[in-house]
């Protein structure tokens, strides 16, 4: 079936498809899963607050990025991001953000609407009573929370942010849109210029498919020990 | 900050000659509806078959089902799009590959975007399918065998109709979900409602404008299917149940 | 009509069906006794192929249940059979329930299905909550429609695995009338419950189960007399006076 391709492609390219292609992919996705988590956290902490107007905030922020496609979301914040720089500068004209700068600011931002809900289910999930006990030993809301309610939630939720996270990992890809030199974007480089794109993205797909498939099987384990454990 | 906005840039005439911007944005949103309903009912009919056959006793039937849903999961959906468009193609017969390499624009990067979509929704729904049939008690099943309806007629009269109840909420945010991934199909030049408020920004340079448009058209878009899925919530409730409590969302979007 | 010779289960490497063996004759009544996880509603679901067994043999009617050439669908069809929690069809109204089986299994029309299925809801005296669903009867209705729902098809016997476990009380008496009703009516029955009020008022025979076992199987008069196992007498005690 594979006759008249050549496989040997992907061992002139490899060095560059994982140094250069795959560094960026894991570099964004790591970067991208510790932002989206902290702000995916205060959005949870907003969306569930008593104080109305940053409940309904949140809401409407997480409502309408998940909403919306991501391509969409990633050019949004492509021509965005100049903007937001030359108003925090201070600057007359949009300044230049780098590709990695850009990119980490669109994925935190919209990674943290789909973290957000995962850490709402999570401290939802923690009794009423747990709060009860933290105020009632003189705790404040800032203590409460970091002490007692959020370590809870957060360890009941790994195995879901976890996928969530190989999910980012997937997502990263559509940075291809901006002619980005990520794992995709270097093979697709690659694949263009030596027309041999049946070889490339097949390549391609098996490295996602193995890393991927091994991550979910590392969370499903953990997944059960954490149930064993409760 | 300079940037020049110009709310009236809709009703301008687009360069490329069909109309006015907003038309194409609509014609836009024409193709990512036609999109996502195509590969809507390929991810429903493979998605239920998937999802039974990873319920029946038989396990090598359950191992396929299993491996289909891992195989679809874990390679991003941008990449199955380029195995669909340039991948499959030079894999099937040759005659086949060339009939597809030949079809006028915009079917031949439409119909791998529909096949694409559909298979990769097919396994989240079937993902979906599994759990609804398991979250029944399996005296359920058990009565209906008890009755000598034989192993098809007791999914078909007896599991599946109340499993795909119990499903309804999650197989609407399915939906949801694939008419926000449809806009992925841009990446193998489907010009879709994404695609379309790229291409405004680039003849027009009204960036924000363009981007807006398209945010609110997918919101609206959003809405209507909401509304939607509470109408059929609300249709095929059977009296004298709670509706299902849903656990946490699960990853993924 | 029922024959049960030597069976034995296994889950994986537990085993909960020790060699089993007894029978019940055409218009008997039999009542299968015992402690909870002693195997009886495993046995019971054998007879008609819900649980498959791993050696033995089982036979109703002449027909060996176990053997793969059996068409078990058509074989089920002849046997009632009656849950512990109702398992009618949530999304379908009662009379759905009925006739369900009637259409698809047995060929009938469905005017045939629908009037066979009233005269015996009628019979059960909940002929009013034929468009009813399930979700809006209390257990006690749910159960008797559940029976009508097994006597729709004609069986040649009836099998009831704890019928009344799941009732709250007061509903456990109208599903025991219908029971009794159609034991005076000569419907072969085998029953799992520890209804021994039941069990004196219809039963012919009794049998005692336990740790997988039959390890009593004796006439009403016997059983209730004085049971030779220090197990069942054990097992009487408890259940009777409380």
């Amino acid at each position: 079936m594979f006759s008249g391709f050549d496989f040997n492609v992907i061992e002139r390219s490899w060095r560059y498809l994982f140094f250069d292609g795959m560094e960026f992919t894991l570099r964004l996705t790591l970067f991208a899963m510790a932002g989206g988590v902290v702000f995916g956290t205060l959005l949870a902490m907003m969306r569930l607050s008593s104080i109305k107007p940053l409940a309904w905030i949140a809401g409407t922020y997480v409502n309408v990025l998940r909403s919306v496609p991501l391509v969409l979301v990633i050019f949004w914040f492509y021509f965005l991001v100049p903007y937001m720089g030359a108003w925090v500068v201070r600057s007359d004209t949009p300044i230049h953000v780098g590709a990695f700068a850009s990119c980490l600011l669109t994925f935190t931002m919209f990674e943290a609407c789909y973290y957000c809900e995962i850490m709402r289910a999570g401290i939802q999930s923690i009794s009423r009573g747990q709060v009860s006990a933290g105020y009632a030993i003189g705790l404040n809301y800032w203590q409460t929370m970091g002490q007692i309610v959020l370590p809870q939630a957060f360890r009941n939720m790994v195995p879901i942010l976890l996928t969530q996270t190989i999910v980012l990992f997937q997502d990263v890809s559509l940075v291809y849109v901006l002619s980005i030199t990520d794992f995709v974007g270097a093979a697709s480089k690659v694949a263009q210029r030596d027309g041999r794109l049946v070889e490339m993205y097949t390549f391609v797909a098996l490295i996602y498919f193995i890393s991927c498939f091994a991550l979910s099987l590392l969370v499903r384990k953990l997944q059960a020990r954490i149930a064993v454990v409760r | 900050m300079h940037y020049h906005w110009n709310w009236r840039i809709y009703w301008q005439q687009s360069p490329d000659g069909s109309g006015t911007y907003l038309h194409t944005l609509f014609v836009g949103l024409g193709w990512t509806l036609a999109l996502a309903l195509l590969a809507w009912a390929i991810a429903l009919l493979l998605g239920i078959v998937v999802g039974v056959i990873r319920t029946t006793p038989l396990r090598w039937l359950e191992r396929i089902g299993n491996a289909y849903v891992e195989l679809f999961r874990n390679i991003p959906l941008l990449v199955q799009m380029f195995l669909w468009y340039f991948v499959m193609p030079e894999l099937v017969p040759t005659a086949l590959g060339d009939w597809i390499k030949q079809m006028p624009p915009p079917w031949g990067a439409f119909v791998p975007a529909v096949l694409c979509l559909g298979t990769f929704t097919s396994a989240r729904v079937a993902e979906q399918v599994r759990a609804g049939i398991n979250s029944l008690s399996r005296g359920q099943g058990m009565a209906g065998t008890a009755l000598g309806l034989t192993l098809p007629q007791t999914y078909r009269y007896v599991l599946l109709p109340m499993a795909l109840r119990i499903i309804v909420p999650p197989l609407g945010s399915e939906f949801l979900n694939i008419i926000k991934n449809s806009a992925v199909a841009l990446t193998i030049n489907v010009v879709e409602l994404t695609a379309s408020a790229r291409a405004m920004q680039e003849y027009s340079f009204q960036v924000f404008e363009a981007f807006t448009a398209a945010t609110v058209i997918y919101l609206l878009v959003n809405l209507v299917v909401v509304l939607l899925m509470r109408l059929i919530e609300r249709k095929i409730a059977v009296p004298g149940l709670i509706g299902p409590s849903g656990g946490p969302a699960p990853a993924g979007h | 009509m029922i024959e049960i010779k030597d069976i034995s289960k296994w889950y994986g490497t537990f085993q909960v069906l020790t060699q089993c063996s007894t029978r019940v004759s055409k218009g008997e009544v039999v009542v299968v006794c015992g402690p909870s996880g002693s195997g009886k509603s495993t046995l019971i679901k054998c007879v008609n192929g819900l649980e498959p067994f791993q050696k033995g043999e089982i036979r109703v009617d002449g027909i060996s249940v176990g053997d793969p050439k059996t068409n078990l669908p058509k074989l089920r069809a002849r046997i009632g059979m009656v849950f512990q929690n109702f398992e009618l069809f949530p999304h379908m109204t009662v009379s759905q329930n009925l006739t369900l089986a009637q259409v698809k299994v047995l060929g009938r029309s469905q005017e045939a299905a629908l009037a066979k299925g009233m005269a015996l809801l009628d019979r059960v005296g909940l002929k009013a909550q034929a468009d009813k669903h399930p979700g809006n009867l209390s257990g006690g209705q749910q159960q008797r429609v559940a029976i009508a729902r097994a006597l729709c098809m004609d069986p040649i016997a009836m099998l009831f695995d704890e019928p009344t476990s799941a009732l709250d009380p007061e509903m456990i008496n109208e599903v025991l009338d219908v029971m009794v009703q159609l034991a005076q009516e000569g419907m072969t029955m085998m029953c799992v419950t520890h209804e021994m009020g039941f069990a004196r008022r219809v039963a012919h025979r009794v049998i005692f189960m336990d740790h997988g076992s039959i390890v009593e199987d004796a006439t009403k008069d016997d059983f209730f007399g004085k049971p030779r196992s220090e197990r069942a007498q054990q097992f009487l005690s408890k259940i009777l006076h409380h």
